[in-house]
């Protein structure tokens, strides 16, 4: 379902040096697998998935999602290809604060194939227990609350790959255990693969299959060296 | 459903300045159609208000000031003419009818004007329509100190059938020049939206022997409102009495000598047209400060609509739409604008001239100036598009992990 080939991604730091921060030589995940890749801060977590997403563009090295090249698009290509293919839950949520919850799940669907379609947001936020709050807006929610809009928001558009960047960062341990409960069961019901990348062991430990990012990135060997 | 979404929620967020945008928006677009409404109405309805006269005949002197006395009852008289002078023009064969008018005196600033019943019996002061006594009234008696009042100036000095007053003498109203002759109104003229609304009228022997006037004038009169029995006859009498004759002066055709007035008086149209576009461009500009500061703000909206598959022409687009937007609400608001300040002006001329505009007019301005400033705005939202097409995404979402 996913297929990385030599990604590389650099950037020209302050002092006006080139320095390489991701190399993936080789990554898979299949179709509705659920992977937990463990990371420091800085250790180019974000960048990896904002280059699978096509957020980034890579250096060099191949992205393939369900047989669709993200690093051959051009940037409206790779925005259709997000739109279509991916969900995508970020640390800070990243609502859209003038907007409802409703609104926010309908924008999580508005720019792919299907458009937007209410009535189907609508039964996203009801899966997720928030078919109340509907007309809330987001700073009207608990942070709880507000992760669950940003699940919804990531996965009414029937993703085949779910990216989460470290989904629990902002909530406490109940909630982060609720949230990441929640995130697993709406990825298994709607068959769609998580690529989930934390710092956190607890949340790590939720999940069967999980990875060390320094295995996979070998940028940080060689800083490292 | 997606980009009036975009649009409608990004207007209710910055609401204040979306208010204060399209409003300075109102103004220039209100201020702009009032400016043209007011000048080609005002325009039309000077050039068209004849009373239902052809010509003036005057002492010599300025055709223009001679029409503004005698039909719109503004600015002093030229000077008079002797009662000969009338009746030589009336028997005149080509004059289809020759009313005399004198003038001298008012009634708290309303302007007094003598005259004959044959003006209010015989003469159609529009196509079709002839003067009409409010119910119960009748006109004066030429020798009788009465009076018929227009209905302007009956319901601004409130004069009914029966009420007495004595008029002031000069044609600017001043309460030490009272004289003592007391006269009675007979009738109130109906509504007739000309200059006759605002004047009291009374007899021409009234002014021409009101107590104070000079004796030696007793039987002058101010003007001589002429109605032709063809257009011809017009350019004969002017060969008459302005080229051969140097003594009296016959303004004619009226209608060309106010529309000389507007022509002298354009290029304080064109200032305040010029006003209006400097307005006008200064509230594109508002549009475009107002959406590019609040950018930094919005920064990060546009980043998460990004991040879930916006292209970057669709942001361009949405900030741009947004821009036109408040346009469209300001131009929307224009429409109030442009109502209240030409009721506004239109109400001014009216209490000065008795002339009245007629603010519902179609013209091609009423939607010309509105899409034209829609689509200013369009062009101001185009830098602030420029910026929201260029955020960065990863940058602006969140920090590295």
């Amino acid at each position: 379902m996913l297929n990385i080939f030599e990604l590389k991604k650099s950037f020209v730091s302050p002092d006006g040096e080139r320095v390489e921060i991701l190399h993936v030589p080789a990554f898979t995940l299949g179709a509705g697998e659920l992977l937990a890749l463990r990371g420091e801060s800085g250790s180019g977590k974000t960048t990896f998935l904002n280059l699978i997403a096509g957020i980034l563009a890579a250096d060099t090295g191949r992205v393939t999602i369900e047989g669709a090249e993200m690093t051959a698009l051009s940037e409206p290509g790779r925005d259709r290809l997000r739109a279509a293919k991916l969900g995508y839950i970020f640390q800070a949520f990243n609502l859209l604060q003038g907007y409802t919850v409703l609104e926010n799940v309908v924008l999580g669907m508005a720019f792919g194939p299907r458009g937007a379609d209410r009535a189907h947001a609508r039964a996203m936020l009801e899966r997720v227990g928030l078919g109340h709050r509907l007309d809330h807006f987001p700073g009207q929610l608990s942070s709880g609350q507000q992760q669950r809009v940003a699940v919804a928001r990531a996965l009414v558009n029937r993703p085949k790959l779910v990216l989460a960047d470290e989904p629990t960062g902002n909530l406490d341990r109940k909630h982060a255990r609720e949230s990441l409960a929640l995130i697993g069961e709406v990825c298994r019901e709607h068959g769609a693969a998580l690529l989930l990348v934390s710092h956190n062991e607890e949340t790590l430990g939720h999940f069967e299959q999980r990875s060390d990012f320094a295995d996979i990135n070998r940028a940080l060997n060689e800083t490292a060296k | 459903m997606t980009l009036p979404l975009i649009i409608y929620r990004s207007l209710r967020q910055h609401a204040l300045s979306t208010v204060v945008t399209a409003g300075s928006i109102a103004l220039a677009c209100g201020l702009l159609m009032c400016v043209w409404m007011v000048k080609t109405q005002s325009q039309t309805a000077f050039t068209q208000t004849t009373t239902g006269f052809d010509a003036v005949l005057g002492a010599r002197g300025s055709k223009l000031q001679l029409v503004l006395n005698a039909i719109f009852h503004l600015e002093a008289s030229p000077g008079n003419l002797a009662y000969a002078d009338y009746e030589a023009i009336k028997r005149h064969p080509a004059v289809k009818a020759a009313i005399p008018i004198a003038v001298g005196d008012n009634l708290r600033g309303y302007r007094l004007v003598g005259t004959v019943p044959e003006l209010f019996e015989q003469v159609e002061y529009s196509p079709g329509r002839k003067f009409v006594l409010q119910a119960g009234g009748k006109l004066f008696r030429p020798d009788a100190k009465e009076a018929v009042v227009g209905a302007f100036a009956a319901e601004r000095l409130r004069l009914k059938v029966g009420s007495t007053f004595r008029p002031f003498h000069g044609l600017a109203f001043d309460p030490k020049s009272e004289h003592t002759d007391a006269y009675v109104v007979t009738g109130i003229l109906a509504q007739t939206n000309t200059p006759t609304d605002r004047v009291i009228w009374i007899p021409l022997r009234g002014i021409q022997t009101m107590s104070g006037h000079d004796a030696r004038t007793a039987t002058d009169v101010s003007a001589v409102l002429v109605q032709l029995r063809t257009a011809s006859a017009g350019f004969m009498l002017d060969l008459m009495y302005n080229k051969q004759g140097n003594r009296l002066t016959l303004a004619y055709p009226v209608g060309a000598i106010i529309a000389e007035l507007f022509s002298k008086i354009s290029w304080f149209d064109q200032v305040l047209a010029l006003v209006a576009y400097l307005v006008a461009l200064v509230a594109a500009g508002s549009v475009l400060t107002s959406i590019y500061n609040s950018m930094s703000a919005r920064g990060r909206d546009l980043a998460i609509l990004r991040a879930l598959g916006a292209q970057r022409r669709t942001i361009f687009g949405a900030v741009v739409a947004e821009a036109a937007c408040i346009g469209l609400l300001g131009a929307a608001a224009g429409y109030v604008i442009y109502f209240a300040l030409v009721t506004g002006v239109a109400g001014v001329i009216r209490a000065q001239t008795g002339v009245v505009l007629n603010v519902m007019a179609q013209h091609p301005v009423m939607w010309l100036c509105p899409l034209a400033m829609i689509a200013l705005c369009a062009l101001g939202g185009i830098v602030p598009a420029f910026k929201a097409y260029r955020t960065p995404v990863a940058e602006t979402l969140a920090p590295v992990s």
